[in-house]
């Protein structure tokens, strides 16, 4: 691959998805999209770019884009943000005027193969003495198709339901089928898959409690970043949550959100965390204002921002996979993808 | 430093665990069948045993049920780890005490995650 080559594909990623990749990411291209190059019967990433350049590429362009942005994910991961979520977001929920109309919207806005979705949606049946007469939707998004299709059926590889998961919970919420485990249906049903760039209008979602954005905004730049999470701060209920990856931050790129004491990666909306409010362990505070009624399901409807072509990866990042060891002892590839 | 103790009749599965266990910082000892590994309880509880189920002598549940027994045998936590993949096993060992399972093939992610999901690390 040639520099300029490269350099036509950054480009083409950065404006599709606003993926950003540096110089030291041309490994990550190669190995990405050679297999790409091998489906569509090239040899090359230079063929790939000469195809890529015709006007009739577009299915080629998704398809680059999307192999480009697939991350592996896992259950629980880095399990902070679901004990946050046990214990300060839903105790907030339930002390908000919510209990009243028992509704709360939740996104997961990089749902890559369901992991992180499915996560929340086990915790949520896990409380059922607190939230079983709740009406609780949760929407998973992601750039890629391929994973929102293996999020949608939920059969997961042994490897993949060993990497977080409690054993309990395994037995608990999974059969197996084959050498697969299939989430059952009734953890399935809660979730809602939608195939989204976040470059696009957020509107069109509607208005969350909670936006799950993990391990997404370190893939940006800076103006990406700010204007993303300008966008989701829109989106986002007066007294609700954000929440980023451990590596992530909101300092230095947004003023609309501020970090919640002692939870690592979660953020309250400046004014609601500035003001007074429910003892909840972290929150310190109470919602500076009534929440709106929850109306589920809606898609309300306030003011859009209008910013032009902000962001949109949309998986969870990976990290990388050690070797594996089968019952021999062998050494077998895990065949985890990763991005960083 | 916590002691796991793994207990497998295979010595490449010993080795390779004790490996990525020492990794994690564990000291490790290893026995080769349910027997030794209660054996070696007995003078020495360990904070974690990694746990076969089949294997000659005595078999890795009979071990567990043994062992949940002893004085102060209720410390270590088990932590399965065998071909045995189906969903009546796990239930088999949750049952008789066991803390995690995992399903072999391993490899060091799948070890440190079941560690931390019991609170070893």
């Amino acid at each position: 691959m040639t520099p300029a080559e490269f350099d036509y594909l950054r480009d083409m990623l950065k404006q599709r998805s606003g993926l950003v990749l540096g110089d030291e990411k041309r490994y990550l291209l190669e190995s990405r999209l050679m297999p790409v190059a091998r489906e569509e019967s090239m040899e090359s990433l230079s063929e790939l770019v000469v195809a890529l350049k015709k006007a009739d590429s577009e299915d080629l362009r998704n398809k680059v884009t999307q192999a480009m942005t697939i991350n592996e994910s896992f259950f629980y991961r880095d399990k902070t943000p679901f004990e946050n979520f046990k214990n300060i977001m839903i105790p907030a929920m339930l002390a908000s005027p919510r209990a009243a109309s028992r509704t709360l919207r939740i996104w997961c806005a990089a749902a890559s193969t369901g992991q992180e979705p499915y996560s929340l949606a086990i915790e949520i049946k896990e409380m059922a003495p607190q939230l079983g007469n709740w009406n609780i939707e949760i929407i998973g998004t992601d750039l890629s198709e391929e994973v929102l299709e293996k999020a949608k059926a939920g059969l997961f590889s042994q490897f993949e339901v060993q990497r977080g998961l409690p054993i309990q919970l395994m037995v608990k919420y999974f059969q197996q089928t084959g050498s697969l485990w299939q989430i059952d249906s009734s953890i399935r049903s809660m979730v809602t898959y939608k195939h989204f760039n976040l470059l696009e209008d957020y509107t069109q979602l509607g208005t969350f409690d909670i936006i799950f954005c993990r391990n997404v905004l370190i893939y940006f730049d800076p103006p990406t970043k700010t204007d993303m999470l300008a966008r989701m701060a829109k989106r986002l209920r007066p007294d609700g949550f954000l929440v980023l990856g451990a590596a992530e931050t909101v300092i230095g790129i947004s003023d609309e959100f501020k970090p919640v004491t002692d939870a690592r990666g979660l953020y309250a909306m400046q004014v609601a965390a500035a003001a007074s409010a429910p003892a909840v362990p972290g929150l310190g505070s109470t919602p500076a204002k009534p929440a709106t009624p929850a109306v589920p399901g809606i898609g309300a409807s306030a003011a859009q921002p209008t910013t032009p072509a902000a962001s949109g990866l949309g998986t969870a990042a990976a990290k990388p996979a050690s070797p594996a060891v089968s019952s021999l002892g062998t050494p077998m590839a895990t065949g985890a993808s990763k991005l960083a | 430093m916590k002691h796991c103790l793994v207990v497998d009749d295979s010595s490449v599965i010993r080795k390779v665990a004790r490996c990525i266990l020492e990794d994690m910082s564990f000291r490790t000892s290893e026995a080769e069948n349910g027997q030794e590994a209660l054996t070696k309880c007995q003078t020495e509880m360990p904070d974690a045993v990694l746990l076969d189920w089949n294997m000659p002598v005595m078999d890795g549940i009979d071990f567990l049920l043994a062992l949940r027994k002893e004085s102060n045998g209720e410390t270590p936590k088990v932590i399965f780890c065998t071909t045995e993949n189906d969903a009546e096993h796990i239930t088999r060992a949750i049952t008789a005490g066991a803390n995690e399972y995992i399903m072999k093939p391993f490899d060091k992610d799948i070890i440190e995650a079941k560690f931390q999901e019991v609170g070893l690390i």
